[in-house]
């Protein structure tokens, strides 16, 4: 019971003094909330409705070497809790992006974390020199690509051919800046997969992207996206995603995850870190909610704060431990003292069901003892 | 211009014809908002199932003292977001973005123009003329929908145009056919110097053509608020693009959400909806492994 009481007080209480700083490799962040590539473009057109610099960071959209013309259309599909997407990587290439976007989220003081995409070992390795000398703060590497030189399989897919990805990325990038491998949970061992990634020399693991998925039109009767299939994104796949970061930080305790699947709020985002993300990332509930990020990082702040954290840190990974029975000690309300024998807990003894009268008049008189309520209790 | 989020109160949603016309209190979006815009709406409510926003264009907008700027737009139910937004009643709060888009670019010097609009595309024509009026200019209205009682605003656009045509599919009123039937004789009996144009593809499609045709080829030129879905609304999702071509001839997959839903007709590549022109920017051969690179 005092317990709640201490919850209470402090939700209502959200002037929350939390430590939100987390660290990523070498990448200290004031704060754990990035956006999820794809879902924030270069970061731009969120600007009117977050404090970017704010944030953990930007992951821009996945660039590639060249432009991208992206996929026909419809490349979407609202689907329940998500949304399917086929968008195919369409982008400017990493030379307009290089001199626009970079630029843009440099001049603004928003920290940027590179999403990078290739269809070989070789393109990565470029993207990644590219990006030396460049105002970056953290790569990441998109590996749920097909590679064009082993018939289409997705690097993502196969644990030897997403360490050489990672592997050709870390020989080429600016050694001071963390490279973070992201990882598909189309995998029937997705920790196999993290591991390869982590003895390629990956700084940390994004987890995850989309899964696949189809939507039929029952009225044309057809696929509803041109592309087919498409990724399957939005909160149909928290639990799907919670479970993904579970099992790599049980797996690999000292390496930095960044989590992202479905965070529509501060207590979603509370989730992956207490299953072992360092930070997350808010993806398709930006398009639900343009100030989604900043909104999510006020609430993980008074989630937090209402649970007596004083800083983040000590939460990621926190549901991995056993459970004990954390009171704040200032806060304990009983003390020392001996608590009063609760009244409930008191032996009572009933009529027989069928003397039972339900008069309110009755009952108040016979008040001396029991208080029997009209509703159920919930017990 | 700058978008804002507003948690709007609904004050009104009222029936017109077959349309449901919802009145909310969206200070900021109103006194920034120009003909042509959009707002997205978030439906479903904060726990909902639905994450995508709904776009519709503003019909109106208006300073009212008591309550800030309040906008108006006009939308038919097409199916379960717009459902729950008929479900809305006074009071109710609905979480709107806007004024997003390109507006209708307007003449510098007065000239005679031609507002088409079709069903509820009609909606952003009417505060379009307010605006090409004050600046001098004469408006010839042509409305079309498929049926009488989806013809929006038939009564204002005879109040405030030179004149109006109609055309229903079913001819329960005016002319029997399409607008682009009649559009020819109007750009000739007004002498029209421009379109406008809002309503389905497959309509402005055609005012396009109409349009370029005009004066035995010579044409004029057309400016259409296109409609492709999106999901987003405000340009981070990449999910509503059409291919384009812009100045420098190069056609691109163009966002409709933030380059649009404005476009000059015939810079769209009408054969080429749905499909990526194999000239586009960037450009690539389909793969085989279809949907695999969305991720
Ligand atoms: C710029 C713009 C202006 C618009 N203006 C109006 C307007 O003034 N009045 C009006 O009634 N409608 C308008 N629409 C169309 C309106 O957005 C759709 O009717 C609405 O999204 C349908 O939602 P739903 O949940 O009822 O249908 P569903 O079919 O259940 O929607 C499923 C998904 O597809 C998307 N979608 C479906 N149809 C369309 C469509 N035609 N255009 C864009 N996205 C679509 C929805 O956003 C949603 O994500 C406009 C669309 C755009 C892009
Ligand atoms: C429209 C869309 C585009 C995306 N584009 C990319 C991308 O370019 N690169 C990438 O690594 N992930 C991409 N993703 C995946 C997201 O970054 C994220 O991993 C995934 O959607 C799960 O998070 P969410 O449920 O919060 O969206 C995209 C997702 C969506 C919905
Ligand atoms: S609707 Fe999202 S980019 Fe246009």
């Amino acid at each position: 019971m005092g317990d709640v009481q201490i919850r209470t007080s402090a939700d209502a209480t959200p002037a929350a003094d939390v430590d939100m700083s987390t660290s990523l490799g070498r990448l200290d962040v004031p704060d754990p909330v990035f956006t999820a590539s794809g879902c924030a473009a270069a970061g731009r057109e969120l600007a009117p409705f977050n404090d970017l610099s704010a944030l953990g960071g930007v992951v821009t959209k996945s660039i590639q070497v060249d432009p991208r013309s992206g996929r026909p259309t419809p490349r979407m599909a609202e689907t329940p809790s998500g949304m399917l997407n086929s968008i195919g990587l369409q982008g400017p290439g990493i030379d307009a992006f290089l001199a626009k976007d970079l630029r843009w989220l440099a001049d603004n003081d928003v920290r940027a974390a590179v999403s990078i995409a290739g269809g070989s070992v070789e393109e990565y390795a470029r993207l990644a020199g590219r990006l030396r000398g460049q105002p970056v703060a953290l790569i990441e590497v998109n590996i749920s690509c097909p590679n064009v030189e082993d018939r289409g399989h997705v690097f993502a897919c196969d644990p030897n051919a997403a360490a050489a990805v990672v592997a050709a990325v870390k020989r080429n990038a600016p050694t001071s800046v963390p490279v973070f491998a992201k990882l598909s949970p189309d995998v029937t061992d997705i920790v196999a997969v993290a591991q390869s990634c982590v003895d390629a020399g990956a700084d940390g693991l994004s987890l995850i992207n989309t899964t696949l998925g189809v939507s039929i039109d029952t009225v044309t009767m057809r696929p509803t996206l041109a592309g087919i299939t498409g990724g399957l994104s939005g909160p149909a796949i928290r639990p799907l995603a919670v479970r993904c970061v579970w099992q790599v930080h049980a797996a690999l305790p000292d390496v930095p995850l960044m989590g992202i699947g479905g965070i529509r709020t501060g207590t979603d985002a509370l989730e992956f870190v207490l299953a072992g993300a360092s930070a997350v990332q808010v993806g398709t509930v930006i398009f639900n909610d343009p100030s989604a990020p900043s909104r999510i990082s006020a609430e993980l702040r008074t989630a937090l704060a209402a649970r007596g954290f004083e800083r983040l840190r000590d939460a990621i990974g926190l549901a991995h431990r056993p459970p004990a029975i954390r009171v704040p000690e200032e806060a304990d309300p009983l003390g020392d003292e001996q608590p009063e024998p609760d009244p409930v807990r008191r032996h009572v003894s009933f009529d027989d069901a069928s003397t039972v009268t339900f008069e309110a008049e009755r009952r108040r008189d016979n008040a001396s003892n029991v208080t029997v309520n009209e509703g159920n209790e919930g017990d | 211009m700058t978008p804002v989020q507003v948690q709007g109160e609904v004050l009104s949603v009222k029936q017109v014809g077959a349309y449901l016309s919802m009145t909310v209190v969206a200070s900021g979006v109103a006194e920034q908002a120009r003909p042509g815009q959009f707002v997205a709406v978030a439906v479903g409510g904060d726990d909902g199932a639905m994450l995508l926003r709904r776009a519709f264009s503003i019909y109106q907008v208006a300073q009212r003292g008591v309550y800030g700027g309040t906008v108006e737009f006009v939308f038919s139910v097409a199916g379960k977001g717009t459902a729950w937004l008929a479900g809305r009643r006074p009071h109710d709060t609905v979480d709107i973005v806007g004024p997003l888009g390109q507006p209708f670019a307007l003449p510098k010097e007065p000239a005679r123009c031609v507002l088409v609009g079709g069903g509820y595309g009609a909606a952003p024509l009417f505060s379009l003329s307010d605006a090409l009026r004050k600046r001098g200019c004469r408006v010839d209205v042509v409305l079309g929908a498929a049926t009488a009682d989806r013809l929006f605003g038939a009564l204002d656009a005879k109040r405030m145009a030179a004149s109006v045509a109609f055309t229903t599919d079913d001819g329960s009123y005016g002319e029997q056919g399409r607008v682009s039937d009649v559009l020819p004789e109007v750009i000739e009996r007004t002498r029209a110097e421009v379109v406008y144009a809002c309503g389905p593809m497959a309509m402005l499609e055609a005012v396009t053509r109409v349009a370029s045709e005009s004066y035995g080829g010579a044409g004029i030129p057309v400016k259409v608020a296109v409609e492709e879905s999106m999901a987003c609304g405000v340009g981070v999702c990449m999910t509503c693009v059409l291919p384009v071509v812009g100045d420098d001839g190069v056609t691109r997959m163009t966002r409709s959400c933030i380059e649009g839903p404005v476009f000059t007709g015939d810079r769209i590549r009408w054969d080429s909806l749905g499909a990526v022109p194999a000239d586009a920017l960037g450009a690539m051969a389909q793969f085989s492994t279809a949907g695999q690179m969305a991720r």
